[in-house]
């Protein structure tokens, strides 16, 4: 196991630290490594003995049957499961080589590194602007830079040229595929390494989830993209690497091209075929 | 088919126009008697509503007696009232639906919380005679009638505040800790202002119950007669519905009359904060659309 870095906060510059532009010095090309990671809620045994090694820059489906834990997986990586009172783990996850569930995390740092998008549309009840500005806002971005974070955040979500003239407008006066754009804007500003979708797609019409997925297709150049699917085909389309999960495992992990067109497993084979699911 | 001379559902559909009419009955009920309290209230009370009723101290004569510093009594007490309660309420509202573990403790504050608001208003006008007027030696103050009604209208404020926090999506708490906030930064950018309406209404109703409330404030203030206007938080005070109850004891029918005149003047009081609870309310609805 390696060891654990010291609590990285807001400016400090070890090479090793969430936020340094550094990459670990210890050169692996997997940006997160799950290795022996158990969770649980209470009783409910979650997340069993997962270990998996999710690449930088491409797009990672995980998918799975309702209940497999895909979704627990992917609020591992930005430690959102901690909200959940009755959630435990065990294990080692790592984010750019640092244990991320180790003693003296700094979870407001990692959670900067590590987007997240969610199943719903979920902008905040405010302006156009100050949804994709908020969490710029909490780590201290000054002022005046906000404009620029605004836009350029907007132009990676493709949303820019639909709502540049009407950025003071409520967030709630865009459509659902719009908003959903938007809460990607707003994930952007805080200039994350990863970004999480837990099914991003599924409240959206079939128009709107075509350009989400373009979109991360075109996040995947820059950023790390973990999609959490139960859409087959969209795993298809969007990713590089697939992930099946059944029951709280991960019971096969390889290229989208293998996992689909020659399944090791009997349990994948059966979900891509539709057997069950 | 469905002309067959005996309707077979005749013994349900029947029920149906029971219910239908029961239901009527109690609606028009209720209304009748706020009409016939209201009118009541009105026919006895709306000569004796002048200018000079509004503005004189009260008086052994009906026709100078007036209602000035119950009135002047009233709004100290509210004013402080909400000064106290609406902090500590949305305090206390905030710690247990944002930061309180959800285990036994949390549940037992929870259930005790609801018994309180249910405790009759003269108990807690006998604690504030106890606790603030002579443990405390406020004497019997607006200081200590604000601490007296605070007390008692906490737990209603407390009980609005958490429904309104709870009423906030999570998928909003969710969507800014993803983005790295602290619970406190959630709390306040996020909860809060979605919270805020809810809670204001909350506040303004127990508000209004506290100004209607007599019992408690026999306790504290007692006073019969208050021919001055309170200047400070410490002077001796009375409120509408003490003076409006001393004037129904009273043997001369003419103070019957003043008596409603000055229920007049508290309803227009209460009416008043209702309206600013649902003009609140009504915002806010707008700009959820």
């Amino acid at each position: 196991m390696r060891e654990t870095k010291p609590p990285v906060t807001l400016g400090l510059d070890d090479e090793t630290t969430f936020g340094g532009q550094v990459k670990p010095s210890y050169g692996s090309t997997d940006i997160v490594e799950f290795s022996g990671f158990n969770l649980w809620y209470g009783d409910k045994h979650v997340l069993k003995d997962i270990s998996l090694g999710i690449r930088s820059n491409i797009v990672t489906a995980i998918m799975g049957p309702s209940g497999c834990g895909k979704s627990s997986l992917l609020r591992s990586i930005n430690r959102i499961n901690d909200l959940i009172p009755s959630c435990r783990t065990s294990g080692v996850v790592n984010v750019k080589g640092e244990n991320i569930y180790g003693p003296d995390v700094d979870v407001y740092e990692l959670r900067k590194r590590v987007g997240m998008v969610f199943q719903k549309p979920n902008p905040f009840p405010k302006s156009i602007y100050d949804n994709v500005a908020y969490g710029p806002r909490v780590h201290g971005a000054p002022q005046e830079e906000l404009d620029k974070i605004v836009e350029e955040s907007l132009r990676g979500a493709a949303l820019w040229g639909e709502v540049s003239d009407r950025l003071r407008e409520d967030a709630f006066s865009l459509s659902g595929g719009q908003q959903q754009r938007l809460c990607i804007a707003r994930a952007l500003a805080v200039e994350p390494d990863i970004i999480l979708m837990d099914e991003p797609c599924s409240a959206l019409d079939p128009i709107a989830t075509s350009k989400i997925e373009g979109l991360m297709r075109q996040l995947s150049e820059r950023y790390t993209v973990v999609l959490v699917t139960h859409n087959l085909q969209q795993a298809a389309r969007v990713s590089e690497m697939t992930a099946f999960m059944y029951l709280g495992e991960v019971k096969e992990f390889g290229s989208t091209k293998d996992v689909f067109e020659n399944p090791q497993n009997e349990l994948t084979e059966n979900y891509i075929t539709g057997k069950f699911g | 088919m469905f002309k067959n001379g005996e309707r077979r559902s005749g013994g349900r559909a029947l029920v149906g126009r029971l219910v239908y009419a029961l239901a009527l009955l109690s609606v028009a009920l209720s209304i009748l008697s706020l009409v016939v309290i209201l009118g009541d209230a009105l026919a006895d009370g709306l000569p004796y509503l002048t200018w000079r009723f509004i503005t004189s101290f009260p008086s052994r004569f009906p026709s100078r007696a007036g209602i000035l510093p119950a009135l002047v009594g009233s709004v100290w007490l509210v004013a402080f009232t909400a000064l106290f309660s609406f902090p500590l309420g949305v305090c206390a509202a905030v710690y247990l639906e944002e930061y309180a573990p959800k285990n036994r403790v949390t549940e037992f504050i929870q259930v005790n919380i609801a018994n309180l608001a249910g405790v009759p208003s003269i108990v807690y006008g006998l604690l504030g005679l106890g606790l603030f007027v002579d443990t405390l030696s406020m004497g019997r103050s607006i200081l200590a009638g604000a601490l007296t009604m605070t007390l008692l209208i906490l737990p209603v404020i407390i009980i609005a505040s958490r429904e309104a926090l709870r009423s906030v999506p999570k998928l909003y708490r969710e969507g800014a800790f993803a983005l790295g906030a602290t619970r406190w930064e959630v709390t306040r950018q996020i909860v809060l202002p979605e919270a805020l309406p809810g809670i204001l209404t909350g506040t303004i109703i127990a508000l209004s119950r506290a100004i209607g409330e007599a019992a408690p404030m026999i306790a504290i203030a007692a006073l019969v007669y208050v021919t001055f206007v309170p200047l400070s938080p410490l002077d001796r005070f009375t409120v509408l519905p003490i003076q409006i109850y001393n004037w129904v004891n009273l043997p001369r029918a003419e103070f019957r009359n003043l008596a409603a005149a000055g229920i007049i003047v508290l309803l227009v009081v209460l009416v008043a904060m209702n309206s600013v609870a649902i003009a609140i309310r009504y915002r806010h609805q707008r700009k959820a659309v």
